[in-house]
């Protein structure tokens, strides 16, 4: 069954500004799903959509088989959403946010507590549940809006930008809390991310959009295949001073100690470490320079000959 | 949502409410009192005292109900106006918008939050006048009775209000010059009787005077319904009326996501 689905789904904002042009998504169960693009590309536009934040101009949008317009109460049950901005009362304490968001999914004082206690518990924020919201660092706000999302036990999870400004050590932590209940609960999550390592990394699927249209929609594991070359940085055993010499690949020395190779798809990286043995080059460790998605990423959306305009526009403006 | 959940939502908003404005109980309850301790100190005892008699009852005696209603129309009004346009400020509508609840509970909530308010302050003020005043209330469901739907309908002027807010001058235009005149001139220190027959019928046209002259009739026995011809009956009519149609006003403006949704 289908997560979510949506249907040529166009919204054009007042002053005529299309932000998304008739777009088709579906999302299987389970999934956890990566949604892709430059600022003002309408990915907060798709999600406002689905969460009813804003209203769309036509299209369809079932979550679970279910339209969001003709069975709402319905399908917003089975829905969790993590916005991009903190959008808590920072006055109220911890417990009390997300205990009032499960009563506003209609669950009794005594369940919501025990949702409450189970996800702030899950998300390290128990001992600050007493504690007024304005109070907590900008990762612990950003757990709070995580538990707040999950505390009615969503089948989908949408999440825009969670970890946008917080720590590696909270990322990451993030990541694995993430995984946990995709893999555990089964919970399908739809993830909009500017770190793309963060979207390689965790998400199986991927449709990346740009200015309103979804240009590629496929698995994670064939849109890396299609990457055309890959830059690897290597450690050296010894100081170099002369570059290998090897025609097939084009290595550069960014010191006397690291060394560069780009490698072209379908070339091999053993053919690479033959010709760093024969020099006699060791090699103590290498890493990938960029991140893979990065550049197809790029790619895609730097061949619209109109990108530099897109950088001009506001954000608040597109989204 | 089932019915059970549709009332577990509504008492969650309603809880809600009440501790945001319990919490900040200095301002929102402590306050009003305060300033309605000193309208009888100094208009009720030093004024009213040369003033003589309104109505047939001592000055202050007359003034209760007025400075009753006056605290529940002010403090139901900006309860909802202040707490709604914080949440849209805030952007924590977006909390209630992404789940289930219906927007007839929505605005249920906040009007009850409202009601809660203005009814415990119109409480604080009743005892703050007691040392005053004898009060001698000649029909208490009447009383409650109008409070009770003052408190509603202006609750639900609150709400609008914040529906239509952009910024916080906005918050103010509506209590600044339209409530606060219309309070004032709505027979909350005078009889109706006392004014020239022009401005006693332009007075006719301010809906607040019905409804300080109808707790006055519940509170006093008398009041200038009769001399304005209209009955107790007509007064709770159009009270009804009036919240009947702004009630269904919110929910469409609600329904359309009017100042909350792009």
């Amino acid at each position: 069954m289908e997560a979510l689905t949506i249907k040529n789904l166009k919204k054009t904002y007042e002053g005529n500004h299309e932000a998304l042009k008739g777009i088709d998504l579906n999302v299987e169960e389970g999934d956890f799903f990566a949604l892709l693009g430059p600022n003002g590309a309408g990915k907060t536009t798709t999600i406002g959509i689905i969460s009813s934040l804003v209203n769309k101009t036509s299209g369809q949008v079932k979550i679970l088989g279910i339209d969001i317009d003709e069975g709402h109460s319905l399908a917003k049950k089975q829905l969790g959403v993590v916005g991009q901005e903190i959008n808590f009362h920072q006055f109220e304490k911890v417990g009390q946010i997300i205990r009032n968001q499960a009563g506003y999914h209609g669950l009794s004082y005594i369940q919501a507590k025990q949702n409450a206690e189970f996800f702030m518990k899950r998300l390290d924020i128990w001992d600050r549940r007493n504690d007024q919201a304005r109070t907590l660092s900008g990762g612990m706000k950003r757990r709070v809006m995580v538990a707040k999302a999950l505390v009615n036990r969503p089948k989908l999870l949408i999440l825009d930008e969670p970890t946008a400004g917080v720590d590696i050590e909270l990322r990451r932590s993030l990541w694995d809390f993430l995984q946990e209940i995709n893999n555990e609960l089964g919970t399908t999550i739809i993830l909009t991310t500017h770190y793309l390592e963060e979207a390689e990394r965790l998400c199986r699927n991927i449709a990346i959009i740009d200015r309103g249209e979804i240009v590629e929609n496929t698995s994670m594991k064939d849109l890396l295949a299609r990457l055309e070359k890959e830059t690897f940085s290597m450690d050296l055993d010894k100081p170099i001073n002369t570059i290998p010499s090897n025609g097939d690949f084009d290595f550069k020395l960014k010191d006397s100690r690291t060394l560069s190779v780009t490698v072209k798809k379908g070339q091999q990286l053993n053919e690479v470490f033959k010709t760093l043995s024969n020099e006699g080059i060791e090699v103590l460790s290498m890493r990938n320079e960029t991140g893979r998605l990065e550049e197809l990423f790029l790619s895609l959306v730097e061949s619209d000959p109109d990108k530099s305009s897109l950088l001009d526009v506001k954000i608040g403006e597109m989204e | 949502m089932s019915a059970t959940e549709i009332l577990n939502a509504f008492l969650t908003i309603i809880r809600k409410e009440v501790i945001r404005f319990t919490r900040i109980w200095l301002q929102t309850l402590v306050s009003p009192a305060i300033m309605i301790a000193l309208y009888f100190v100094t208009i009720g005892v030093i004024i009213g005292s040369r003033i003589g008699e309104m109505g047939g009852f001592s000055f202050l005696e007359w003034m209760v109900p007025g400075m009753v209603m006056m605290s529940v129309i002010n403090n139901a009004y900006s309860n909802v106006l202040s707490s709604f346009f914080s949440v849209k400020f805030q952007k924590s509508i977006e909390e209630l918008l992404v789940t289930p609840v219906p927007n007839y509970i929505i605005l249920g909530g906040w009007i009850f939050g409202g009601m809660a308010r203005g009814i415990m302050v119109s409480v604080l003020v009743i005892i703050v006048s007691l040392p005053f005043v004898n009060l001698s209330v000649q029909n208490w469901p009447l009383a409650i009775l109008v409070i009770f739907l003052t408190s509603m309908l202006f609750s639900i002027g609150g709400f609008i209000n914040a529906l239509f807010a952009e910024s916080f001058d906005d918050v103010s235009i509506v209590p600044t010059f339209i409530l606060t005149p219309l309070s004032y001139l709505g027979g909350i220190f005078y009889s109706i009787d006392l004014l020239p027959e022009f401005w006693r019928t332009v007075s006719l046209g301010n809906p607040i005077l019905y409804m300080v002259n109808a707790l006055r009739q519940a509170v006093l026995g008398s009041s200038d319904l009769a001399s304005m011809g209209m009955t107790i009956h007509f007064a709770l009519f159009m009270i009804v009326l009036f919240i009947v149609i702004l009630f269904f006003l919110a929910l469409w403006l609600l329904n359309r996501g009017k100042g909350i949704r792009a």
